[in-house]
């Protein structure tokens, strides 16, 4: 059962993936690249988690970790950028 | 036994509804035709969805190693509370950039100032009475 549940969810994992490279590449404005790498590094840690669970080990989840809090930090730099035309003023 | 085949049904219930829920919100980002819009679905559906991901991986480990442990509950925290700011940030940021809406986005996102539609541009107050 748990080997079924961890493949539909690795696949619908990946689908979500191929949506937001789908919606990096043809995103009309900058922000909607912004979001959708966004979008991707959230999956990501989802991906890391199931391959945690697939591995049977827990030292992937300081990766996941590092991700959420450079990827959060790295989105707010940006949009500071976008907003105000520097980072630190 | 019978204890451990319920649990292993929550933690399956849970992956599924995690996978489900990131792609539904990825799907709205895909699909939906307005920065506004797309707006919606990663920030709710897809945080539900790593939310539901990592409270089936803290359930996995609590029940094979038998005790729970802080890692997850440090990532769904931290995610949970990021996600909102990350979501003000970019709606500011488009906000700013004035970018373009369809009609059925409720509540008209920016009004056009008089210079940008109007047929006289409007003096600036610093300049006096001109």
């Amino acid at each position: 059962m748990l080997d079924t549940a961890l493949w539909i969810s690795l696949a619908l994992v990946v689908m979500a993936l191929l949506m937001n490279v789908y919606r990096l590449a043809i995103g009309p404005s900058l922000p909607d690249r912004l979001l959708a790498l966004d979008t991707m590094y959230v999956n990501s840690i989802a991906l890391i988690v199931l391959l945690g669970l697939w591995l049977n080990t827990k030292t992937y989840f300081e990766a996941a970790l590092l991700i959420a809090m450079l990827g959060f930090i790295s989105t707010v730099a940006v949009c500071k950028y976008l907003l105000r035309g520097d980072i630190i003023e | 036994m019978t204890l451990y085949v319920i649990l292993e049904g929550v933690i399956a219930f849970f992956l599924v509804a995690g996978g489900i829920f990131a792609f539904i919100g990825s799907l709205g980002m895909a699909h939906l035709r307005d920065f506004y819009m797309r707006l919606h679905g990663p920030t709710k559906a897809t945080t539900l969805g790593i939310g539901c991901t990592l409270a089936a991986s803290m359930l996995y480990f609590w029940v094979t190693e038998g005790k729970p442990d802080i890692q997850e509950m440090l990532i769904t925290l931290f995610l949970f509370i990021t996600a909102p700011v990350s979501a003000h940030l970019l709606a500011k940021t488009g906000l700013h950039q004035q970018l373009k809406y369809v009609k059925k986005t409720s509540g008209s996102p920016h009004e056009l100032r008089r210079e940008e539609v109007g047929e006289k541009p409007v003096p600036h107050p610093d300049k006096g009475h001109g």
